[in-house]
């Protein structure tokens, strides 16, 4: 193993190393970030939701967007599979349907960076008993 | 490029390690591998989670939800459930025991809400064996700084500012400790990290060093620059085998990277530790007896002055600190005194960790900031006394420290204020007590401990705490008279003025303080020959309530002694001499017709 040398050696480590517990870190305050859940139930995988999941998780690493991806289980939703769930900080949770991985991008460029809604959103219909 | 979705962190603290932990570990990483998952999800063996009542824990991240009792048998189950199908497995939740609700985040967990972890901000979050997630969660970056932008002087500085005190029940301002090091001039200096952590039921310092042993490395290293040493040594005890194993697998690694040994970080500071084994002495945690045993001589405390850091571990200057008190060095060094000096009461500043143990619902490990009360701990985090039972007292600081009792639980926690209630912080040991606990008999067993671990050396110590064990003893056989309560009175506190080290200065605080508190179920014991909470044995007697026995055989046939007689379907009677106070006849009998006078 190669010896660090300096403090400006130790920080850059420390950036590269970061990125293998973010996942961690991240899940200690989900309410500060972006979080993204997608529906992955039977149905919502059999239309394609872990590609969805995985671009999600890509992109948001690649352009450096900080943002917790989970998956849940079945949000009822089944014609409008895949779905996922968007709650900015501070904003009501909002729910978009038949996500491919190209809407998916869509969603991250539009209403995740700009604000701008897309198509295909779900009128929440339900309360959970949460709040 | 597929990526990790999910972290599966799984407590390899000791006591989930003793339920199966590793063998989960094992099943989580085949499964995973046979669901062809590996690419997705990652599990990491971590350090202690502090609620050891629930272990094993397993946690999964990033959703935080915080499984509780798993066994190896319900792996599967989470992984099929949980990672494939996106559902909790809800019979592995934690329930809120009020309200019955399962509760799935540790967040909204009343054992985690009052806390503040900064010593055990990574037990139970990293994997104590990969030095890199150490380092992503800024490890080393104390040592960086310190050794490339800061003075020795300016480093104590912030160490004194911030206001930490000793961890390891003292509570002397650390800062103050390194700079008196500091100024001794001498050829070679040593800084020590005392890890003989001997209270029952205190595991904190044994918990950061599984769960986070390069804190304590990178602590070290600093206190080595700042004091002008170049060798560490940890003084462990030889029963932490976990401790001591995470311990070299970290100075492995450091060494690897440089953070240990020739030119630290390209700096001309060099700078390395060694593992010292102690053989488990009580005494050896007093800093001049843990020198001696270092030295290879017998376990036993030499007077002080001189003090360790003019004439310490082979005569040279030593500093000596705790673990836990190295933990919190490279987060104040990180994030300032002023953040640090925020946190706790005045005179006490930051956290403090306490093992829970005893009568209480959730045992475990705490991280709490000082000031908090008795109350919030024991009730809050604690979740109440085991099966609704009342509360009788909290012992801090093991057998050197006093219980607490009602009346102390709204006293702020901290240094001061314990000692002033007439105990201690100690180590951090907290044993709660309840309502079948007899004070005669508390006080006994701390004492008959001290007795045992006296090095003998010194008389006080060593005859004065047996004779006050005799005389406890006496009291709990209801042979005591009014006074003996005297007398242990008076011989607590020659004991106490004339011992020669911290262990016989605090052995009779035990003693002294169940006097204090509880001087009515002392005077029961000796003039109505009495114990209230049943417990001493001599001082009970089972009766048979003839009414309401019906003469079943059931008592008379489970005596270990044959002292119950008596025709079926009449009452029976028990036989005072032959009994022997075991309680088999109470338990087995179905008619409630068995009583203790």
């Amino acid at each position: 193993m190669e010896k660090i040398k300096s403090l400006a050696d130790l920080r850059k480590m420390q950036d590269d190393l970061r990125a293998k517990i973010s996942l961690r870190e991240k899940s200690n305050e989900p309410d500060k970030r972006i979080q993204v859940k997608v529906a992955m139930a039977t149905c919502g995988i059999a239309s394609g939701a872990k590609e969805v999941m995985e671009t999600f998780i890509e992109e948001f690493t690649k352009r450096n967007i900080d943002a917790v991806v989970t998956q849940t289980g079945c949000m009822g939703y089944c014609y409008a599979e895949p779905t996922v769930e968007i709650t900015k900080p501070g904003a009501e949770p909002i729910t978009f349907g038949y996500v491919d991985v190209k809407k998916a991008s869509k969603i991250i460029d539009k209403y995740i960076l700009n604000n701008e809604l897309v198509d295909g959103i779900i009128p929440v219909n339900y309360h959970s008993i949460d709040n | 490029m597929t990526q990790i979705k999910y972290h599966m962190l799984v407590c390899g603290g000791t006591g989930c390690h003793a339920s199966q932990s590793d063998q989960i570990l094992k099943v989580f990483q085949e499964q995973i591998i046979a669901h062809g998952l590996d690419t997705e999800v990652q599990v990491i063996k971590t350090g202690c989670f502090g609620f050891c009542e629930k272990g094993p824990i397993v946690k999964m991240m990033p959703d935080n939800t915080f499984y509780i009792q798993v066994t190896p048998a319900d792996c599967s189950e989470i992984l099929e459930e949980h990672i494939i199908k996106g559902r909790r497995v809800n019979r592995l939740l934690y329930e809120n025991p009020e309200t019955g609700e399962k509760v799935s985040d540790s967040k909204h967990m009343g054992f985690y809400k009052k806390q503040i972890r900064i010593a055990l901000r990574n037990c139970g979050f990293i994997n104590p064996e990969n030095i890199d997630e150490y380092i992503a969660r800024d490890g080393y970056m104390a040592l960086g700084k310190v050794l490339t932008e800061l003075t020795p002087e300016a480093t104590i500085e912030i160490i004194k500012k911030s206001g930490l005190r000793g961890r390891g029940g003292g509570g002397f301002p650390t800062g103050l400790k390194w700079e008196i090091t500091r100024a001794v001039k001498a050829d070679q200096k040593y800084v020590v990290c005392n890890a003989d952590e001997g209270d029952p039921g205190a595991f904190m310092d044994r918990s950061v060093l599984e769960g986070d042993p390069h804190t304590v490395l990178e602590a070290m290293a600093i206190n080595g620059y700042c004091t002008g040493a170049d060798k560490g040594l940890i003084y462990i005890r030889a029963e932490y085998p976990l401790a001591v194993e995470r311990l070299k697998v970290a100075m492995k690694q450091a060494r690897e990277y440089g953070l240990l040994g020739k030119n630290i970080l390209g700096t001309d500071f060099s700078f390395d530790i060694d593992i010292r084994y102690g053989a488990g002495a009580f005494v050896c945690g007093e800093e001049t007896a843990l020198i001696h045993s270092m030295e290879g001589l017998r376990g036993e405390p030499t007077v002080k002055p001189p003090f360790p850091s003019e004439s310490g571990y082979m005569g040279k200057p030593t500093n000596v600190n705790n673990v836990e008190t190295y933990a919190n060095i490279p987060v104040i060094l990180n994030k300032g005194a002023a953040w640090f000096a925020a946190i706790g009461t005045e005179k006490s500043k930051g956290t403090k960790v306490f093992a829970l143990a005893g009568k209480i619902n959730n045992v475990g490990l705490i991280e709490v900031p000082m000031g908090i009360t008795l109350r919030e701990v024991i009730y809050e985090i604690g979740g109440g006394i085991k099966g609704g039972k009342k509360f009788k007292s909290v012992q801090t600081g093991g057998p050197s420290g006093g219980c607490l009792t009602e009346r102390h639980l709204d006293t702020p926690i901290d240094y001061d204020n314990l000692i002033a209630a007439g105990s201690m912080m100690g180590s951090g040991g907290m044993i709660v007590m309840d309502e079948d606990d007899c004070a005669v008999g508390m006080a006994k067993f701390y004492l008959d401990f001290t007795v045992e671990e006296s090095c003998g050396k010194c008389s006080p110590c060593r005859i004065g705490n047996k004779r006050l064990s005799e005389i406890l003893e006496k009291i709990t056989q209801g042979n005591g008279t009014l006074e003996d309560l005297d007398k242990l009175q008076n011989l607590s506190n020659v004991i106490k003025d004339t011992s020669l080290c911290g262990l016989g200065q605090t052995s009779p605080n035990p003693v002294l303080s169940t006097l204090d508190n509880f001087y009515d179920e002392y005077l029961e014991h000796v003039t109505s020959k009495k114990c209230r909470a049943g417990k001493c044995k001599s001082l009970m007697q089972y009766l048979i309530i003839a009414e309401n026995c019906i003469g079943c055989t059931l008592c008379a046939r489970n005596c270990p002694v044959n002292a119950i007689t008596g025709e079926r379907k009449q009452p029976h009677l028990i036989d005072q001499d032959k009994c022997i106070k075991c309680g088999a006849c109470m338990e087995k009998c179905k008619f409630n017709a068995i009583f203790i006078k």
